[in-house]
């Protein structure tokens, strides 16, 4: 668990002044929750900086707690002391936290800024929300990357290479949960994409795909945060791995590392903010006046000049770029991209929503035995 | 002195006239009291930040307020439903559960509660969630609707706070009064709005149609005939939202967890269930805190084993040679304790990994061929290498101190009067050094047992402790309760394990110096 945080005090004091009474009613420092690594660094320089640039009165403060992100809401919740400000999670978490009360709910265009093609923030954002709390940001896949020293001549093509121990012998890396994980396990024990959820949402079916598990489960090192995979690719430890695009792109095109991507039932997701309930009137102000800004059209653009995702805004889809110092063009790294997304496979997070704590308890008591 | 010499020679006095026995008491209590403020603010420092948590944690192991609380109704009527005939429980069963269900989504404790029943039937989780959406819509509207059109009156929110505060209506309605009362506080609590205002819920017009159709006669307006009434059942409607509403599983788990107080999370704990005949064993799929158990005092016999091997050795150069350079060798063994424990066990990490330190090392002067690397990580291996390492300085340091009191003499004497190099040391050393031992294994073995933050890092699934589990229940899955029955256990593992010792070895013979 990385309780790693980093504290950015603003700077530009010259910008002070001017800056009034009209905000003093807004708290000035701000507790921010994500994933840390390259995907809260692409957060910092597109949102987080420019806004302080702008109020440099206030400070954030980072949390990279956003994988137990649900679990600590609850508790804080219990222990009835909010210390987060925003969080960012994934869609399946943010209608459990919508559910039980944890998120508040959101009246997207009273309180998000309009498109810049003068779309409203509903249209603008579109099916990426997916539920009343849910600000979204992003759109990302998680996906397998593999070395491509290791592979000789065949590197991989379909996502069935993870259980084929025979062709690509060595370590794999997988999530230390059931997402992803249980849904590529049941399609390459061959049920048919349209009915993975179907299967998964009965006994028989979460059955089945501990056992395809289990096939490799001796060869599988369980990673909890998505910067590990990458870094064990690098080291050379695992032949394959999975972990979200983005952070395989950073190794791949940032860092140069002989990595490749198997884009093969690459499981499609949304990423975005949270508001927790029971926040404080001015932490409530700055948190809003945070969002309002860095939800915007241009600010969701910029954050894909550090990151292969793409912005949940379809008015920023044509302000995509390209990469803020290596000037390569990002478009085709997306996960949305035609030549990647030829086998999408879409997370349906209303069945992660219902169905994550139960798979939770089974699949970390398969993991323990 | 006695009572019968106090009556022929009168009570001595002190100095002050005072009875003598009055005046000693006086003295007495008043160094207690002294005594007492002197350690008030480490007993009061200790009560308040060890104690009193600890103690409250350990309760949390078998305290259910949860599930009477949130489901009041439906958990007072399941007892008398009776699970081993098959059959799901009667329409008043679901009635009331719809009202508990009701009422608990509405505060959003329905997932909650979800939760905390799927710690015992995995599954439940999601079906609070799924019905909890669906259960605001039930077709109950029916009776809101019909009864509305027989009395008018029944949409005004005003009347009903009237009706719901006269003793006769109350007495003749006791469905109707009860859910009226949940909701009434529910809409004040939760919308924060005056249910005089507002038409109560359906399922108030469900309660009121059910006290109605079961023969009530509540003064008019309210004595409505509903014979002719169309009606809906609940259970069809649970059933629509979910089938397994119909199995008796999740019915078995509520009427099982009733109670205020469980003993639940301690079955759990060593792998058992509550049924409706008893505790029984869990199946093998789920079995696995025992395991975690024996697995977790295995390894940490075998990183005692391991230090006092390790250990002895280095203890005894370290009290034998001469002072300057038993200096320096002790600072050789307490660099680690100044090294962040992170830090370390990261280390071993770089160290131990297939690409690692030892393994390119090996390969390199062909121990082991390159394909064939040493899993060294990941897995017990790992946990036990780093785990020794780390606790190792715990042994080394009571072993010494117990050494250094040892005379060289005696050695030499031994060996003076025939004894040869071995039996000099098992028979005149070793005995004399067995409480450093003693108390460098309870020390190594006590710390191991509890130890979490390096198995964590580096025992892979295999390598892991019970009290990994223990932190995923308090931080990941929020099972507080199981957390603190497992917790519970290894401290009476404990408990039991130094009992034990003490009558085996005699807690006297452990020294940690001198």
């Amino acid at each position: 668990m990385k309780l790693n945080r980093l504290i950015i005090t603003a700077g530009a004091l010259s910008l002070a002044a001017g800056m009034g009474s009209a905000e003093s009613h807004m708290s000035n420092e701000m507790v921010l929750v994500s994933w840390g690594g390259a995907y809260q660094a692409s957060q910092l320089h597109a949102y987080a900086e420019p806004y302080m640039a702008l109020h440099p009165e206030v400070s954030i403060i980072w949390d990279e707690s956003s994988p137990e992100a649900v679990a600590k809401l609850r508790a804080m919740n219990e222990a009835g002391n909010i210390t987060w400000d925003l969080v960012d999670v994934e869609a399946a978490d943010s209608i459990r936290l919508c559910d039980e009360g944890l998120a508040m709910e959101i009246d997207f265009d009273a309180v998000l800024a309009p498109g810049d093609d003068g779309s409203t923030p509903t249209e603008d954002f579109g099916d990426s929300i997916v539920s009343e709390c849910f600000i979204p940001q992003i759109v990302f896949s998680t996906t397998v990357g593999y070395r491509t020293d290791m592979v000789g001549d065949t590197p991989p093509t379909s996502i069935c290479a993870l259980f084929d121990l025979e062709t690509y012998p060595g370590k794999r890396a997988l999530n230390r949960n059931p997402l992803a994980n249980m849904e590529w396990a049941l399609l390459c024990d061959g049920v048919a994409k349209a009915d993975v959820y179907t299967v998964l949402a009965t006994e028989e079916g979460q059955a089945r795909a501990l056992a395809k598990l289990d096939t490799i489960k001796d060869s599988v090192i369980w990673w909890s945060a998505s910067a590990e995979p990458p870094q064990l690719l690098a080291d050379g430890e695992i032949v394959m791995g999975s972990s979200y695009n983005g952070r395989l792109f950073s190794a791949i095109a940032e860092q140069g590392q002989p990595i490749g991507m198997l884009w093969d039932a690459e499981m499609l997701d949304f990423d975005g903010w949270v508001v927790p309930t029971g926040l404080s009137e001015e932490r409530l102000a700055r948190v809003m006046d945070f969002l309002y800004f860095a939800t915007d059209t241009q600010r969701l653009a910029d954050q894909s000049a550090y990151i292969s995702y793409g912005p949940a805004r379809a008015s920023s889809a044509p302000l995509v770029g390209n990469h803020a110092t290596l000037g390569i063009p990002m478009a085709p790294h997306m996960p949305t991209d035609p030549a990647n997304a030829t086998n999408v496979f879409v997370t349906q997070y209303a069945f992660w929503s219902d169905y994550r704590d139960d798979l939770d308890a089974k699949f970390q008591t398969w993991l323990a035995q | 002195m006695t009572d019968a010499t106090q009556e022929t020679s009168g009570p001595i006095v002190a100095a002050d006239g005072r009875p003598l026995r009055q005046s000693l008491n006086r003295a007495l209590r008043r160094q207690k009291i002294r005594a007492l403020l002197l350690i008030a603010p480490l007993l009061a420092f200790i009560m308040v930040s060890f104690v009193i948590p600890i103690g409250d944690m350990l309760f949390r192991s078998v305290e259910n307020q949860i599930v009477p609380e949130t489901l009041p109704r439906t958990t007072a009527l399941l007892g008398d439903w009776d699970p081993d005939l098959g059959e799901p429980p009667p329409e008043a069963v679901f009635a009331a559960f719809y009202t508990d269900l009701v009422l608990a989504e509405e505060r959003k404790l329905h997932t909650r509660l979800g939760s905390r029943l799927n710690y015992e039937n995995s599954g439940v989780a999601s079906l609070f969630r799924a019905t909890g959406r669906d259960v605001g819509r039930f077709d109950t509207d029916i009776y809101t609707d019909q009864l509305v059109a027989a009395v008018p009156d029944l949409e005004d929110g005003a009347k009903w706070a009237g009706w719901m505060a006269e003793p006769p209506v109350r007495d003749a309605l006791p469905q109707t009064a009860d859910a009226y009362d949940g909701w009434a506080q529910m809409v004040a609590e939760v919308h924060n709005a005056d249910p005089v205002t507002r038409q109560p819920a359906d399922f108030v017009f469900a309660a009121l149609y059910r006290d109605l159709a079961a023969g009530a006669a509540p003064p008019p307006p309210l004595d409505v005939d509903v014979g002719g009434f169309e009606t809906v059942s609940i259970r069809d409607q649970f059933a629509a939202s979910d089938p397994k509403w119909l199995d008796t599983g999740v019915w078995r788990t509520m009427r099982a967890y009733a109670g205020p107080l469980t003993n639940g999370y301690f079955l759990n704990a060593v792998d058992m269930m509550k049924s409706a005949d008893g505790p029984r064993v869990r199946p093998e799929n789920e079995r696995i805190y025992l395991t975690l158990f024996l697995r977790t005092m295995k390894m940490s016999l075998v990183i005692t084993g391991l230090c006092i091997l390790l250990g002895y050795p280095v203890a005894w150069i370290l009290a034998n040679l001469p002072l300057r350079s038993a200096n320096l060798l002790m600072i050789l063994v307490l660099l680690p304790f100044w090294t962040s424990l992170l830090v370390r066990t990261s280390a071993w990490k770089i160290l131990l990994q297939q690409q690692g330190v030892i393994n390119d090392l090996l390969v390199g002067i062909g121990l082991v061929g390159d394909g064939s690397r040493l899993e060294l990580i990941n897995n017990s291996t790992g946990t036990i290498i780093a785990m020794t390492h780390i606790l190792l300085p715990f042994m080394i340091l009571p072993l010494y101190s117990v050494m250094k009191t040892i005379p060289p003499s005696y050695l030499r004497a031994a060996k003076s009067l025939g004894a040869n190099d071995w039996t000099a040391f098992w028979r005149v050393y070793f005995p004399q050094s067995a409480p450093g031992v003693g108390a460098g294994s309870i020390l190594v073995f006590i710390l191991a047992i509890g130890y979490y933050i390096t198995p964590e890092l580096v025992g892979g699934t295999k390598g892991v402790f019970i009290s990994n589990r223990i932190a995923f229940h308090i931080s990941s899955s929020l099972n507080w309760g199981l957390a603190a029955a497992l917790g519970t256990i290894l401290l009476v593992m404990v408990l039991v394990l130094y009992w034990a010792y003490d009558k085996l070895v005699g807690i006297d013979n452990v020294k940690l110096g001198g």
